[in-house]
């Protein structure tokens, strides 16, 4: 299901091949479904009891890749970034574009052209454009349009004992939730599928004002730093390791009590889990904690190595323990104190 | 002045209120008609009252540092929680929730001063190795700075005076009101220094006519410091502009009436960094006009902040005046 999921292509505000994909696999198993206006999938699981705390689990299906913002004279495409990328590595990387997947290529001066300071530099977004092997304006534009979205392509590969694929952030996240939804639980539950995570929370914002939940539990794919030359102490999380539990980012501080609930239940289950470390980055917490009377959050995160990239990887183990982690977390929920 | 010696001494870093919570709860209730804490930890103190809905924000958490990692030799490194700065954070003692006490270290390497950052720096709690250090701090546990509360002159130096100078004030206001034309919402909001996110919800729930935050605010009477109009001593700070708000200013004009009325000494505030919680609070839903009342306060985010006692009446009479009599 990852290879399926990872394989699709959902930059953010065009997340369509993930909806429908997400739409299918949940059918059988919730009780109501709606797409709203901004196209976040939210989707009821009745529980056995109701449920005394309103309570989302969300993960969201859009993933960085780039926009195409011209067409040249000689055929060739610019492009503008949607999300976080590091201009670094969008050089030499295969992309495809628009509907039709039409392959291309981030194309750059080659070695011998390259005046000796040049090499030096790293070449920003700006000065790089995508070939499509078109020789013109004319037949580059019967290919692809303005506003065309492109995603890395890159193939769903095992290596040793990892995953690397494009888009594990956050597709990890929305696997691990079409599993859980297959059970029932005792608390009712919302399962959501948020748009627009990458470049700024957005779908989560609207999410969190229409359900108004007291509880929100979200799923997502961290940064992984235990590579060479990050000192052990900056490294956010470690492969291996286990699920990581979020105590604070950029975005929002977990709710003391919700995390003590989840780490209480590994503990008891012998799940593994870590606790992110640092606090950079940000999720859709943040929008649930930021927006209308606001909600207790918590995440819980694969440890995600090259994360943004066309070869970020996961560890399987630290998927089977998130996947252990969040199913006995729902499992449980019913029991935290309101 | 063992109210706020208290108050000052417990510890609240953002996102783990949960101690000064208490410690607040404690003290208003013999004077509320409702206490409860919101979803975000915001202790939300009612005083029932025919009238428009007034919403008085003071903001309880502190500044601290997260413990993020221990080094096999039981040295801890941490991340910022809100505005911490390298140099007033290097050789500070520190205190964790559960009382654990630790000092701020750098790596020794580093041969110029101004390569001090956090990342370089550490927390010794005098454990010898990585399994004595987890037995005392977990992972996520926030320390803050100790610095006890002492009075210089008719000045006060303490950690944590930022805001527990403007907690003390809406709990001395909320003691000694009485008459109210307003329905009063006294909130403690949490998460303030890391981005007003308390009062965001608080706001919310509560949507109420206008919001007034208490917080402290810069000062420019130091030597050589930045120009700013405020100094201590001067009166409450009534405020016009931070980085996060434009006061109201039918707010902030009932403000400066009732202080001149009342001949309540009072300086207009105009600060170019930083925000308050009326930040969060006038975005909110349809938008809320919402003014601010300052404490002038010296070194704020140290452990040695400083506020004048006359000021800190000043802003307790204003306050009061305000809300006793129908100014808005």
């Amino acid at each position: 299901m990852l290879k399926h999921l990872t394989n699709l292509d959902g930059v953010s505000g065009n997340e369509n091949a993930v909806r429908e994909f997400v739409l299918e696999q949940i059918a059988p198993y919730a009780d109501e479904v709606k797409v709203d206006t901004m196209g976040n999938v939210i989707a009821l699981k009745k529980g056995t009891r109701g449920g005394k705390n309103k309570t989302v689990v969300c993960a969201h299906m859009d993933e960085v890749g780039l926009i195409i913002s011209e067409i040249t004279e000689s055929g060739f495409l610019k492009f503008k970034p949607v999300g976080g990328l590091d201009d670094r590595i969008l050089l030499t990387q295969r992309v495809r574009i628009g509907e039709n997947k039409v392959p291309g290529i981030i194309g750059v001066k080659a070695v011998h052209l390259q005046e000796p300071d040049e090499r030096k530099r790293v070449i920003r977004q700006k000065n790089l454009y995508i070939d499509i092997g078109a020789s013109n304006k004319g037949e580059a534009a019967a290919l692809v349009k303005l506003g065309d979205y492109a995603a890395f392509d890159s193939d769903y590969r095992e290596i040793g004992d990892c995953i690397k694929a494009k888009a594990l952030d956050d597709r990890i996240g929305c696997m691990i939730l079409l599993e859980c939804i297959r059970h029932t639980y005792a608390q009712d539950i919302y399962f959501c599928f948020t748009v627009q995570e990458e470049t700024g929370l957005r779908g989560a914002r609207i999410l969190a004002h229409r359900l108004e939940a007291d509880v929100a539990l979200v799923l997502e794919a961290t940064t992984a730093a235990d590579i060479p030359f990050v000192a052990e102490h900056e490294q956010c999380t470690r492969q291996g390791n286990g699920a990581a539990v979020s105590v604070m980012d950029r975005g929002s501080a977990s709710d003391r009590a919700l995390v003590e609930f989840i780490t209480t239940l590994a503990d008891r289950q012998g799940i593994r889990y870590q606790y992110k470390q640092t606090g950079f980055g940000g999720n859709d917490a943040g929008a649930f904690a930021a927006t209308g009377g606001a909600c207790r959050t918590a995440a819980i995160s694969a440890p995600c190595r090259y994360i943004h990239s066309p070869v970020s990887t996961v560890r399987k183990s630290d998927i089977s323990d998130m996947r252990r982690l969040v199913r006995c977390t729902l499992e449980h929920l019913h029991e935290l104190e309101g | 002045m063992e109210t706020l010696r208290k108050l000052t001494a417990c510890g609240g870093g953002s996102g783990d209120e949960s101690n000064i919570r208490k410690l607040i709860a404690e003290e208003v209730e013999p004077y509320a008609d409702e206490v409860y804490t919101d979803a975000l930890g915001s202790l939300i103190v009612h005083k029932r009252g025919m009238g428009k809905k007034i919403m008085l924000a003071a903001h309880m958490d502190e500044i601290g540092l997260m413990a993020t990692f221990m080094d096999e030799n039981g040295f801890i490194r941490f991340a910022p929680v809100g505005g911490v700065d390298a140099f007033s954070t290097l050789h500070q003692r520190v205190r964790f929730s559960n009382g654990t006490i630790g000092v701020v270290g750098y790596e020794e390497s580093m041969t110029e001063m101004k390569e001090l950052k956090l990342s370089r720096m550490y927390i010794d709690i005098g454990a010898p190795s990585r399994e004595a250090a987890e037995k005392a701090v977990h992972i996520g546990d926030i320390a803050v700075f100790e610095g006890e509360l002492r009075q210089a002159g008719n000045r006060v130096v303490s950690k944590a005076l930022d805001n527990r100078i403007g907690v003390y004030v809406l709990i001395d206001v909320l003691r000694q009101i009485s008459a109210i034309p307003y329905d009063l919402y006294f909130v403690f909001t949490s998460q303030e220094e890391v981005g007003l996110r308390g009062a965001r919800g608080a706001a919310f729930d509560i949507s109420p006519d206008f919001g007034i935050a208490v917080d402290v605010t810069d000062t420019g009477d130091t030597p050589e410091c930045p120009k700013m109009a405020v100094k201590l001593g001067g009166g409450a700070a009534i405020k016009v502009k931070d980085g996060s708000v434009i006061a109201s200013p039918i707010v902030r004009s009932a403000l400066e009436k009732t202080a001149r009325k009342n001949g309540i000494p009072y300086q207009s505030e105009i600060l170019e960094r930083g925000g308050t919680d009326a930040g969060a609070i006038h975005l909110t839903r349809g938008g809320v006009p919402t003014g601010a009342v300052s404490v002038p306060c010296r070194y704020i985010h140290t452990p040695c902040e400083m506020v004048d006692i006359d000021d800190v009446n000043a802003v307790i009479k204003l306050l009061l005046a305000f809300l006793q009599k129908e100014y808005l």
